[in-house]
Protein backbone atom coordinates (compact mmCIF):
# COMPACT_ATOMS: atom_id res chain seq x y z
CA UNK A 1 0.00 0.00 0.00
CA UNK A 2 3.12 2.55 1.31
CA UNK A 3 6.50 1.74 -0.15
CA UNK A 4 8.99 4.36 1.33
CA UNK A 5 12.74 4.33 0.20
CA UNK A 6 15.49 6.42 1.23
CA UNK A 7 13.35 9.01 2.16
CA UNK A 8 15.35 12.31 2.96
CA UNK A 9 14.74 15.78 4.34
CA UNK A 10 16.92 18.29 5.19
CA UNK A 11 16.54 21.89 6.70
CA UNK A 12 19.46 24.22 5.42
CA UNK A 13 22.21 22.17 7.41
CA UNK A 14 19.78 19.86 9.46
CA UNK A 15 19.03 16.76 8.28
CA UNK A 16 15.43 15.74 9.27
CA UNK A 17 15.34 12.52 7.75
CA UNK A 18 17.78 10.55 7.21
CA UNK A 19 17.47 8.40 4.15
CA UNK A 20 14.26 5.50 5.45
CA UNK A 21 13.17 3.39 4.55
CA UNK A 22 9.56 1.39 5.18
CA UNK A 23 6.41 -0.10 3.39
CA UNK A 24 2.92 -0.27 4.97
CA UNK A 25 0.80 -3.44 4.44
CA UNK A 26 -2.65 -2.81 3.14
CA UNK A 27 -5.25 -3.33 5.54
CA UNK A 28 -2.60 -3.11 9.09
CA UNK A 29 -2.34 -0.29 11.83
CA UNK A 30 1.51 0.67 11.17
CA UNK A 31 3.05 2.94 14.04
CA UNK A 32 5.80 5.24 13.89
CA UNK A 33 7.07 6.13 17.05
CA UNK A 34 9.47 8.39 17.99
CA UNK A 35 10.29 11.23 20.60
CA UNK A 36 10.09 14.76 19.65
CA UNK A 37 12.46 16.17 16.81
CA UNK A 38 12.83 12.58 15.41
CA UNK A 39 12.37 13.16 12.27
CA UNK A 40 7.85 11.91 12.62
CA UNK A 41 6.06 15.00 11.61
CA UNK A 42 8.72 15.79 8.47
CA UNK A 43 8.01 11.63 7.44
CA UNK A 44 4.16 12.36 7.94
CA UNK A 45 4.29 15.62 5.63
CA UNK A 46 6.14 14.39 3.01
CA UNK A 47 4.09 11.64 2.92
CA UNK A 48 0.82 13.62 2.55
CA UNK A 49 2.44 16.02 0.40
CA UNK A 50 2.73 19.06 2.60
CA UNK A 51 6.85 18.87 2.22
CA UNK A 52 9.17 18.24 -0.37
CA UNK A 53 11.88 15.39 -0.03
CA UNK A 54 14.88 16.57 -0.58
CA UNK A 55 15.19 12.85 -1.81
CA UNK A 56 13.97 9.31 -2.07
CA UNK A 57 10.36 8.33 -2.70
CA UNK A 58 6.92 7.44 -1.58
CA UNK A 59 4.31 5.51 -3.64
CA UNK A 60 0.49 5.16 -2.09
CA UNK A 61 -1.42 2.75 -3.93
CA UNK A 62 1.20 3.06 -7.25
CA UNK A 63 0.94 6.57 -7.52
CA UNK A 64 4.21 8.36 -6.97
CA UNK A 65 3.43 11.27 -4.28
CA UNK A 66 6.12 13.50 -5.43
CA UNK A 67 4.93 13.60 -9.07
CA UNK A 68 1.23 13.16 -8.46
CA UNK A 69 0.61 14.64 -4.82
CA UNK A 70 -3.27 15.70 -5.81
CA UNK A 71 -3.35 12.28 -6.74
CA UNK A 72 -2.25 10.66 -4.22
CA UNK A 73 -4.54 13.21 -1.45
CA UNK A 74 -7.70 11.96 -3.04
CA UNK A 75 -6.93 8.33 -1.16
CA UNK A 76 -5.83 9.98 1.34
CA UNK A 77 -7.75 10.89 5.05
CA UNK A 78 -5.23 13.02 7.38
CA UNK A 79 -6.03 13.55 11.02
CA UNK A 80 -3.09 15.99 12.23
CA UNK A 81 -1.75 16.51 15.70
CA UNK A 82 -3.89 19.67 16.25
CA UNK A 83 -7.67 19.88 14.71
CA UNK A 84 -7.53 21.69 11.74
CA UNK A 85 -11.32 22.34 11.56
CA UNK A 86 -13.44 25.66 11.24
CA UNK A 87 -13.99 27.06 14.83
CA UNK A 88 -16.74 29.60 13.23
CA UNK A 89 -18.51 26.71 11.83
CA UNK A 90 -20.50 23.85 13.18
CA UNK A 91 -19.63 20.41 13.27
CA UNK A 92 -22.19 18.98 10.44
CA UNK A 93 -21.01 22.19 8.08
CA UNK A 94 -17.23 21.19 8.99
CA UNK A 95 -17.98 17.65 7.67
CA UNK A 96 -20.11 19.16 4.70
CA UNK A 97 -17.34 21.05 3.60
CA UNK A 98 -14.54 18.94 4.00
CA UNK A 99 -16.59 16.50 1.71
CA UNK A 100 -16.89 19.12 -0.30
CA UNK A 101 -13.21 19.51 -1.22
CA UNK A 102 -12.87 15.99 -2.31
CA UNK A 103 -15.94 17.13 -5.18
CA UNK A 104 -18.56 14.99 -3.47
CA UNK A 105 -22.45 16.20 -4.71
CA UNK A 106 -24.44 17.97 -1.97
CA UNK A 107 -26.73 14.96 -1.31
CA UNK A 108 -24.07 12.92 -0.85
CA UNK A 109 -21.70 14.56 1.76
CA UNK A 110 -24.85 15.52 3.94
CA UNK A 111 -26.11 11.77 4.10
CA UNK A 112 -22.37 10.91 4.71
CA UNK A 113 -21.77 13.95 7.04
CA UNK A 114 -24.86 12.61 9.43
CA UNK A 115 -23.46 8.80 9.27
CA UNK A 116 -20.28 9.72 10.72
CA UNK A 117 -21.82 12.22 13.15
CA UNK A 118 -24.01 9.18 14.12
CA UNK A 119 -20.64 6.64 13.82
CA UNK A 120 -18.58 9.25 15.88
CA UNK A 121 -21.49 10.05 19.23
CA UNK A 122 -21.39 13.52 18.05
CA UNK A 123 -25.13 13.81 16.31
CA UNK A 124 -25.74 15.79 19.61
CA UNK A 125 -22.88 18.11 18.63
CA UNK A 126 -23.70 18.53 15.35
CA UNK A 127 -25.09 21.98 15.03
CA UNK A 128 -23.19 23.52 17.86
CA UNK A 129 -20.03 25.19 16.35
CA UNK A 130 -16.82 23.55 16.77
CA UNK A 131 -15.21 26.32 19.17
CA UNK A 132 -17.69 24.64 21.60
CA UNK A 133 -16.11 20.98 21.57
CA UNK A 134 -13.97 19.78 24.23
CA UNK A 135 -10.77 18.52 22.74
CA UNK A 136 -12.17 14.84 22.59
CA UNK A 137 -14.91 15.36 20.49
CA UNK A 138 -12.60 17.95 18.28
CA UNK A 139 -10.06 15.06 17.77
CA UNK A 140 -13.20 12.80 17.25
CA UNK A 141 -14.56 15.09 14.27
CA UNK A 142 -11.15 15.85 12.66
CA UNK A 143 -11.02 11.76 12.39
CA UNK A 144 -14.87 12.16 10.90
CA UNK A 145 -13.62 14.54 8.96
CA UNK A 146 -10.62 12.52 7.67
CA UNK A 147 -12.71 9.91 6.41
CA UNK A 148 -15.22 11.48 4.69
CA UNK A 149 -14.29 10.30 1.61
CA UNK A 150 -13.73 7.17 2.79
CA UNK A 151 -10.04 7.24 2.11
CA UNK A 152 -7.94 4.02 1.35
CA UNK A 153 -5.26 5.09 3.65
CA UNK A 154 -5.52 7.08 6.92
CA UNK A 155 -2.84 9.15 8.36
CA UNK A 156 -3.04 9.68 12.25
CA UNK A 157 -0.75 11.88 13.84
CA UNK A 158 -0.86 11.24 17.29
CA UNK A 159 -4.71 11.03 17.99
CA UNK A 160 -5.28 10.31 21.05
CA UNK A 161 -2.74 13.34 22.56
CA UNK A 162 -3.49 15.30 25.32
CA UNK A 163 -7.22 14.27 25.32
CA UNK A 164 -9.58 12.66 28.15
CA UNK A 165 -8.90 8.78 28.81
CA UNK A 166 -12.58 8.11 27.70
CA UNK A 167 -12.50 9.94 24.25
CA UNK A 168 -8.78 8.29 23.79
CA UNK A 169 -10.43 4.70 24.44
CA UNK A 170 -13.33 5.90 22.24
CA UNK A 171 -10.81 6.81 19.37
CA UNK A 172 -8.73 3.36 19.85
CA UNK A 173 -11.59 1.54 19.79
CA UNK A 174 -12.32 3.29 16.26
CA UNK A 175 -9.03 2.59 14.92
CA UNK A 176 -9.53 -0.72 15.05
CA UNK A 177 -13.20 -1.04 13.91
CA UNK A 178 -11.31 0.54 10.75
CA UNK A 179 -8.84 -1.43 10.62
CA UNK A 180 -11.71 -4.47 10.59
CA UNK A 181 -13.31 -2.82 8.10
CA UNK A 182 -10.25 -3.15 5.77
CA UNK A 183 -9.02 0.75 6.16
CA UNK A 184 -5.13 0.94 5.94
CA UNK A 185 -3.82 3.32 8.79
CA UNK A 186 -0.62 5.25 9.69
CA UNK A 187 0.10 6.24 12.89
CA UNK A 188 2.27 8.18 15.00
CA UNK A 189 2.34 8.17 18.52
CA UNK A 190 4.24 8.69 21.41
CA UNK A 191 1.82 6.80 23.76
CA UNK A 192 4.34 2.96 23.39
CA UNK A 193 1.37 1.14 25.13
CA UNK A 194 -1.20 2.28 22.30
CA UNK A 195 1.01 1.00 19.40
CA UNK A 196 1.69 -1.93 21.66
CA UNK A 197 -2.06 -2.53 21.90
CA UNK A 198 -3.00 -1.38 18.40
CA UNK A 199 -0.26 -1.70 15.79
CA UNK A 200 0.34 -4.54 13.81
CA UNK A 201 3.73 -3.27 12.97
CA UNK A 202 5.81 -0.53 14.25
CA UNK A 203 8.79 1.23 13.41
CA UNK A 204 10.84 3.09 15.98
CA UNK A 205 12.38 6.56 14.77
CA UNK A 206 15.31 8.25 16.30
CA UNK A 207 16.96 11.20 14.81
CA UNK A 208 15.87 10.77 11.62
CA UNK A 209 16.81 7.45 11.16
CA UNK A 210 14.20 4.15 11.56
CA UNK A 211 16.32 2.18 14.24
CA UNK A 212 13.85 -0.68 14.46
CA UNK A 213 11.12 -2.06 12.87
CA UNK A 214 8.85 -5.15 12.32
CA UNK A 215 5.63 -6.75 14.23
CA UNK A 216 5.79 -6.78 17.85
CA UNK A 217 7.21 -10.49 18.30
CA UNK A 218 10.04 -9.44 15.58
CA UNK A 219 10.92 -6.74 17.82
CA UNK A 220 10.76 -8.31 21.11
CA UNK A 221 12.93 -11.22 19.63
CA UNK A 222 15.29 -8.52 18.44
CA UNK A 223 15.77 -7.76 21.92
CA UNK A 224 14.75 -10.93 24.25
CA UNK A 225 16.57 -14.28 22.62
CA UNK A 226 14.84 -16.89 25.25
CA UNK A 227 11.44 -17.55 27.02
CA UNK A 228 10.80 -17.23 30.48
CA UNK A 229 7.96 -18.73 32.64
CA UNK A 230 6.94 -17.31 36.27
CA UNK A 231 5.50 -19.79 38.89
CA UNK A 232 4.04 -18.41 41.83
CA UNK A 233 3.41 -21.49 44.53
CA UNK A 234 1.89 -22.22 47.81
CA UNK A 235 5.49 -22.92 49.04
CA UNK A 236 9.05 -22.09 48.51
CA UNK A 237 10.67 -24.72 45.93
CA UNK A 238 13.77 -23.12 46.84
CA UNK A 239 15.54 -26.67 47.20
CA UNK A 240 13.93 -28.03 43.80
CA UNK A 241 16.64 -25.60 41.59
CA UNK A 242 18.96 -28.30 40.88
CA UNK A 243 16.33 -30.89 40.45
CA UNK A 244 14.34 -28.86 37.96
CA UNK A 245 17.37 -27.84 36.09
CA UNK A 246 17.81 -31.18 35.63
CA UNK A 247 14.36 -32.29 34.58
CA UNK A 248 13.96 -29.71 32.13
CA UNK A 249 17.61 -29.62 30.35
CA UNK A 250 19.04 -25.95 29.10
CA UNK A 251 16.82 -24.20 31.28
CA UNK A 252 18.01 -21.51 34.45
CA UNK A 253 15.96 -21.51 37.10
CA UNK A 254 15.76 -18.95 39.63
CA UNK A 255 13.70 -18.51 42.89
CA UNK A 256 11.86 -15.16 43.86
CA UNK A 257 10.26 -13.45 46.26
CA UNK A 258 6.61 -14.63 47.44
CA UNK A 259 7.24 -17.80 46.29
CA UNK A 260 7.46 -17.47 42.77
CA UNK A 261 10.16 -19.53 40.49
CA UNK A 262 11.40 -18.04 37.25
CA UNK A 263 12.57 -20.52 34.23
CA UNK A 264 14.44 -19.31 31.60
CA UNK A 265 15.12 -21.52 28.43
CA UNK A 266 16.15 -20.90 25.04
CA UNK A 267 13.72 -23.03 23.50
CA UNK A 268 9.65 -21.95 24.28
CA UNK A 269 8.87 -23.91 27.91
CA UNK A 270 5.46 -26.07 27.41
CA UNK A 271 4.15 -25.77 30.92
CA UNK A 272 2.36 -29.55 31.13
CA UNK A 273 5.55 -31.08 32.27
CA UNK A 274 6.40 -28.47 34.84
CA UNK A 275 3.31 -28.36 36.64
CA UNK A 276 3.21 -32.16 36.79
CA UNK A 277 6.73 -31.87 38.22
CA UNK A 278 5.35 -29.15 40.99
CA UNK A 279 1.88 -31.85 41.43
CA UNK A 280 4.36 -34.81 41.95
CA UNK A 281 6.48 -32.70 44.58
CA UNK A 282 3.46 -31.66 46.35
CA UNK A 283 3.55 -27.93 45.51
CA UNK A 284 0.37 -25.87 44.36
CA UNK A 285 0.66 -24.05 41.41
CA UNK A 286 -1.50 -20.96 41.40
CA UNK A 287 -0.04 -18.76 38.74
CA UNK A 288 1.85 -19.53 35.86
CA UNK A 289 3.03 -17.27 33.39
CA UNK A 290 5.08 -16.30 30.19
CA UNK A 291 6.97 -13.57 31.00
CA UNK A 292 7.89 -11.35 27.42
CA UNK A 293 9.70 -8.17 27.33
CA UNK A 294 6.75 -5.27 26.44
CA UNK A 295 7.52 -3.22 23.55
CA UNK A 296 8.53 -0.01 26.35
CA UNK A 297 11.34 -2.40 27.40
CA UNK A 298 11.81 -3.10 23.09
CA UNK A 299 12.31 0.68 22.73
CA UNK A 300 14.42 1.46 25.71
CA UNK A 301 16.96 -1.14 24.51
CA UNK A 302 16.54 0.06 20.66
CA UNK A 303 16.85 3.76 21.08
CA UNK A 304 19.01 4.22 24.31
CA UNK A 305 15.40 6.40 24.98
CA UNK A 306 14.05 6.26 28.20
CA UNK A 307 10.12 6.23 27.83
CA UNK A 308 9.38 8.38 30.57
CA UNK A 309 10.74 11.35 28.24
CA UNK A 310 7.88 10.66 25.46
CA UNK A 311 5.23 10.59 28.64
CA UNK A 312 6.57 13.84 29.35
CA UNK A 313 7.09 15.32 25.97
CA UNK A 314 3.14 14.95 25.33
CA UNK A 315 2.13 15.86 29.12
CA UNK A 316 1.63 12.68 31.11
CA UNK A 317 1.14 9.34 31.41
CA UNK A 318 -1.91 7.65 30.56
CA UNK B 1 -16.67 19.26 -11.63
CA UNK B 2 -15.06 17.81 -9.13
CA UNK B 3 -12.82 21.44 -9.03
CA UNK B 4 -16.24 23.14 -9.44
CA UNK B 5 -18.07 22.06 -6.35
CA UNK B 6 -14.67 22.67 -4.08
CA UNK B 7 -14.22 26.42 -5.65
CA UNK B 8 -17.82 27.08 -5.00
CA UNK B 9 -17.95 25.74 -1.37
CA UNK B 10 -14.33 27.52 -0.48
CA UNK B 11 -15.93 30.45 -1.86
CA UNK B 12 -19.07 29.98 0.06
CA UNK B 13 -17.78 29.01 3.07
CA UNK B 14 -15.59 32.57 2.88
CA UNK B 15 -18.39 34.63 2.08
CA UNK B 16 -20.08 33.23 5.50
CA UNK B 17 -17.60 32.76 7.70
CA UNK B 18 -15.56 36.31 7.51
CA UNK B 19 -17.45 38.68 4.31
CA UNK B 20 -21.04 38.49 5.50
CA UNK B 21 -19.89 38.80 9.34
CA UNK B 22 -21.47 41.98 10.42
CA UNK B 23 -17.78 43.77 10.95
CA UNK B 24 -16.68 43.39 7.83
CA UNK B 25 -20.38 44.56 6.41
CA UNK B 26 -20.06 47.67 8.89
CA UNK B 27 -16.35 48.04 7.47
CA UNK B 28 -17.48 47.80 3.71
CA UNK B 29 -19.96 49.97 4.33
CA UNK B 30 -18.44 53.06 6.83
CA UNK B 31 -15.15 52.66 5.22
CA UNK B 32 -16.18 54.25 1.68
CA UNK B 33 -18.69 56.37 3.36
CA UNK B 34 -16.45 57.89 5.29
CA UNK B 35 -13.65 58.61 2.39
CA UNK B 36 -16.45 60.68 1.04
CA UNK B 37 -17.31 62.41 3.84
CA UNK B 38 -13.70 63.43 4.08
CA UNK B 39 -13.13 64.52 0.89
CA UNK B 40 -16.21 66.51 0.28
CA UNK B 41 -15.65 68.12 4.02
CA UNK B 42 -12.19 68.94 2.80
CA UNK B 43 -12.97 70.41 -1.01
CA UNK B 44 -17.02 71.34 -0.35
CA UNK B 45 -16.43 73.25 -3.59
CA UNK B 46 -15.49 69.73 -5.32
CA UNK B 47 -17.69 68.24 -8.03
CA UNK B 48 -19.09 64.67 -6.36
CA UNK B 49 -18.64 63.05 -9.85
CA UNK B 50 -15.04 64.37 -9.60
CA UNK B 51 -14.55 62.46 -6.22
CA UNK B 52 -15.87 59.44 -7.39
CA UNK B 53 -13.18 57.72 -9.27
CA UNK B 54 -10.95 58.11 -6.59
CA UNK B 55 -13.28 57.21 -3.86
CA UNK B 56 -14.13 53.74 -5.41
CA UNK B 57 -10.94 52.91 -6.44
CA UNK B 58 -9.59 53.58 -2.59
CA UNK B 59 -12.73 51.44 -1.52
CA UNK B 60 -11.43 48.09 -3.38
CA UNK B 61 -8.39 48.67 -2.65
CA UNK B 62 -8.63 48.78 1.31
CA UNK B 63 -10.96 46.79 0.94
CA UNK B 64 -9.81 43.73 -1.13
CA UNK B 65 -6.19 43.92 -0.16
CA UNK B 66 -6.69 43.52 4.19
CA UNK B 67 -9.77 40.86 3.91
CA UNK B 68 -7.58 38.26 1.51
CA UNK B 69 -4.60 39.03 3.39
CA UNK B 70 -5.82 38.37 6.96
CA UNK B 71 -8.68 35.78 6.19
CA UNK B 72 -5.28 33.05 4.50
CA UNK B 73 -2.70 34.48 8.00
CA UNK B 74 -5.79 33.93 10.00
CA UNK B 75 -6.27 30.76 8.55
CA UNK B 76 -2.41 29.57 8.06
CA UNK B 77 -2.19 30.49 11.99
CA UNK B 78 -5.14 28.21 13.00
CA UNK B 79 -3.97 25.74 10.89
CA UNK B 80 -7.62 25.06 8.97
CA UNK B 81 -5.69 26.62 5.82
CA UNK B 82 -3.23 23.27 5.92
CA UNK B 83 -7.17 21.54 5.09
CA UNK B 84 -7.10 23.24 1.30
CA UNK B 85 -3.53 22.61 0.43
CA UNK B 86 -4.29 18.66 1.66
CA UNK B 87 -7.19 18.78 -0.77
CA UNK B 88 -7.06 17.24 -4.05
CA UNK B 89 -7.85 20.17 -5.57
CA UNK B 90 -5.19 22.54 -7.94
CA UNK B 91 -3.67 25.25 -6.24
CA UNK B 92 -4.30 27.54 -8.83
CA UNK B 93 -8.23 26.57 -7.77
CA UNK B 94 -7.70 26.96 -4.21
CA UNK B 95 -6.24 30.44 -4.96
CA UNK B 96 -8.72 31.08 -7.04
CA UNK B 97 -11.89 30.25 -4.57
CA UNK B 98 -9.97 32.16 -1.35
CA UNK B 99 -9.40 35.53 -4.36
CA UNK B 100 -13.20 35.29 -5.48
CA UNK B 101 -14.98 35.87 -1.92
CA UNK B 102 -11.87 38.92 -1.98
CA UNK B 103 -13.28 39.92 -5.40
CA UNK B 104 -16.74 40.33 -4.55
CA UNK B 105 -16.54 42.20 -1.31
CA UNK B 106 -13.72 44.81 -3.11
CA UNK B 107 -16.41 45.29 -6.14
CA UNK B 108 -19.46 45.77 -3.59
CA UNK B 109 -17.12 48.52 -1.22
CA UNK B 110 -16.48 50.32 -4.69
CA UNK B 111 -20.03 50.92 -5.18
CA UNK B 112 -21.23 52.08 -1.56
CA UNK B 113 -20.29 55.47 -3.05
CA UNK B 114 -21.52 54.78 -6.23
CA UNK B 115 -24.95 54.71 -4.23
CA UNK B 116 -24.55 57.55 -2.12
CA UNK B 117 -23.53 59.54 -4.68
CA UNK B 118 -26.49 58.74 -6.70
CA UNK B 119 -28.69 60.37 -3.93
CA UNK B 120 -26.90 63.70 -4.84
CA UNK B 121 -25.97 63.51 -8.90
CA UNK B 122 -27.14 62.06 -11.87
CA UNK B 123 -24.48 59.28 -12.63
CA UNK B 124 -26.65 57.77 -15.72
CA UNK B 125 -23.60 59.45 -18.22
CA UNK B 126 -21.30 57.65 -16.71
CA UNK B 127 -19.77 54.77 -18.86
CA UNK B 128 -20.94 51.58 -16.56
CA UNK B 129 -20.04 49.23 -19.32
CA UNK B 130 -16.34 50.31 -18.76
CA UNK B 131 -16.26 51.22 -15.01
CA UNK B 132 -17.75 47.44 -13.91
CA UNK B 133 -14.78 45.72 -15.69
CA UNK B 134 -12.65 48.64 -14.20
CA UNK B 135 -13.18 47.78 -10.49
CA UNK B 136 -13.20 43.94 -11.26
CA UNK B 137 -9.89 44.60 -12.36
CA UNK B 138 -8.82 46.78 -9.80
CA UNK B 139 -10.12 44.49 -7.22
CA UNK B 140 -8.30 41.42 -9.26
CA UNK B 141 -5.10 43.11 -9.38
CA UNK B 142 -5.65 44.43 -5.15
CA UNK B 143 -6.81 40.87 -4.37
CA UNK B 144 -3.27 39.64 -5.92
CA UNK B 145 -1.53 41.77 -3.93
CA UNK B 146 -2.94 40.93 -0.99
CA UNK B 147 -2.31 37.63 -1.32
CA UNK B 148 1.13 37.96 -1.57
CA UNK B 149 1.15 39.94 1.55
CA UNK B 150 -0.47 36.25 3.01
CA UNK B 151 2.12 34.51 1.36
CA UNK B 152 5.18 36.21 3.09
CA UNK B 153 3.36 37.39 6.75
CA UNK B 154 3.08 34.79 9.64
CA UNK B 155 0.81 36.39 11.71
CA UNK B 156 -2.57 39.06 11.22
CA UNK B 157 -0.94 41.92 12.26
CA UNK B 158 1.95 41.59 10.11
CA UNK B 159 -0.44 41.21 7.45
CA UNK B 160 -2.25 44.15 8.43
CA UNK B 161 1.33 45.86 8.59
CA UNK B 162 2.12 45.08 5.43
CA UNK B 163 -1.09 45.86 3.87
CA UNK B 164 -0.08 49.43 4.97
CA UNK B 165 3.37 49.66 3.73
CA UNK B 166 1.78 48.71 0.04
CA UNK B 167 -1.22 50.74 0.10
CA UNK B 168 -0.39 54.15 1.55
CA UNK B 169 2.32 54.44 -1.03
CA UNK B 170 0.40 53.86 -3.80
CA UNK B 171 -2.22 56.19 -2.65
CA UNK B 172 -0.16 58.76 -3.22
CA UNK B 173 1.48 57.58 -6.27
CA UNK B 174 -1.35 56.34 -8.21
CA UNK B 175 -2.46 59.93 -9.31
CA UNK B 176 -5.75 59.99 -7.45
CA UNK B 177 -4.92 63.09 -5.04
CA UNK B 178 -1.80 64.79 -7.13
CA UNK B 179 -1.63 64.15 -10.95
CA UNK B 180 1.42 62.30 -12.27
CA UNK B 181 2.28 65.15 -14.12
CA UNK B 182 2.51 67.22 -10.82
CA UNK B 183 4.56 64.57 -9.67
CA UNK B 184 8.46 65.23 -9.11
CA UNK B 185 10.16 63.20 -11.93
CA UNK B 186 11.87 60.71 -10.05
CA UNK B 187 8.81 59.25 -9.06
CA UNK B 188 6.66 59.16 -11.91
CA UNK B 189 8.26 56.04 -13.19
CA UNK B 190 7.18 54.48 -9.93
CA UNK B 191 3.44 55.30 -10.96
CA UNK B 192 3.42 53.78 -13.91
CA UNK B 193 4.62 50.61 -12.06
CA UNK B 194 1.10 50.55 -10.48
CA UNK B 195 -1.63 49.00 -10.95
CA UNK B 196 -3.74 51.13 -9.27
CA UNK B 197 -3.08 54.43 -11.86
CA UNK B 198 -4.59 52.44 -14.43
CA UNK B 199 -7.06 51.03 -12.41
CA UNK B 200 -8.21 54.84 -11.21
CA UNK B 201 -7.69 55.95 -15.39
CA UNK B 202 -10.13 53.87 -16.81
CA UNK B 203 -12.73 55.12 -14.15
CA UNK B 204 -11.79 59.15 -14.13
CA UNK B 205 -11.86 58.28 -18.50
CA UNK B 206 -15.62 56.67 -17.85
CA UNK B 207 -17.00 58.89 -15.22
CA UNK B 208 -15.56 62.44 -16.24
CA UNK B 209 -13.89 62.18 -19.40
CA UNK B 210 -10.54 62.70 -18.23
CA UNK B 211 -8.03 59.85 -18.66
CA UNK B 212 -4.70 60.10 -19.38
CA UNK B 213 -4.17 56.99 -21.47
CA UNK B 214 -6.81 54.59 -23.37
CA UNK B 215 -8.70 52.40 -21.52
CA UNK B 216 -7.66 49.15 -24.15
CA UNK B 217 -3.98 50.36 -23.25
CA UNK B 218 -5.18 50.50 -19.17
CA UNK B 219 -7.01 47.38 -19.42
CA UNK B 220 -4.26 45.52 -21.22
CA UNK B 221 -1.84 46.88 -18.31
CA UNK B 222 -4.08 45.71 -15.85
CA UNK B 223 -4.20 42.24 -17.20
CA UNK B 224 -0.38 42.50 -17.26
CA UNK B 225 -0.25 43.17 -13.51
CA UNK B 226 -2.85 40.02 -12.58
CA UNK B 227 -1.25 37.99 -14.74
CA UNK B 228 2.55 39.09 -13.45
CA UNK B 229 1.07 38.71 -9.84
CA UNK B 230 -0.50 35.49 -10.24
CA UNK B 231 2.85 33.74 -11.32
CA UNK B 232 4.81 35.71 -8.28
CA UNK B 233 2.19 34.58 -5.95
CA UNK B 234 2.22 31.14 -7.60
CA UNK B 235 5.84 30.72 -7.32
CA UNK B 236 5.82 32.03 -3.46
CA UNK B 237 2.54 29.70 -2.72
CA UNK B 238 4.94 27.25 -3.85
CA UNK B 239 8.52 27.92 -1.63
CA UNK B 240 7.08 29.11 0.92
CA UNK B 241 3.55 26.85 2.11
CA UNK B 242 4.54 23.71 0.44
CA UNK B 243 8.23 23.20 2.41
Amino acid sequence: MVTVTNLKKTYGNFTAVDGISFDVQKGEIFGFLGPNGAGKTSTINMMIGLARPTAGEITISGIDVRRYPKKAQAIMGIVPDDSNLYNEMDGFDNLCFCAALYGMKREERESKAQQLLERFRLKEAGKRPFKAYSKGMRRKLTIAAALIHSPQILFLDEPTTGIDVESSRQIREMIVELKRQGATIFLTTHYIEEAERICDRIAFIKEGKIVASGSLPELMHSVSHGYAVRLVTDKSAQSLTGELQNRFKGSKVTIGQEHSVVIASSKRIVLLPVMEFFHEKGIEVYEAKELRPSLEDVFVKLTGIESSVLRKEKGGKR
Amino acid sequence: MKSWIAFWNILKKDIKNYYLKPPNISWGIIFPLSWTLMQLIRSPDKNVLQLLPGLMAMSVLFGTTSMLAVTITFERSGRSFERLLLAPISLNVMVLAKMAGTVLFGVFNAFVPVVFASFFIDLSFAHWAVVLPAVLMIAITSALMGLLIAVSAEQVFEAQTLSNFFRFPMLFLCGLFVPIASLPVFLRPLSYLLPLTYGVDILKGAIVGMNAFSPALSFGALAFFAAGLFFVCRRQINRRWIL
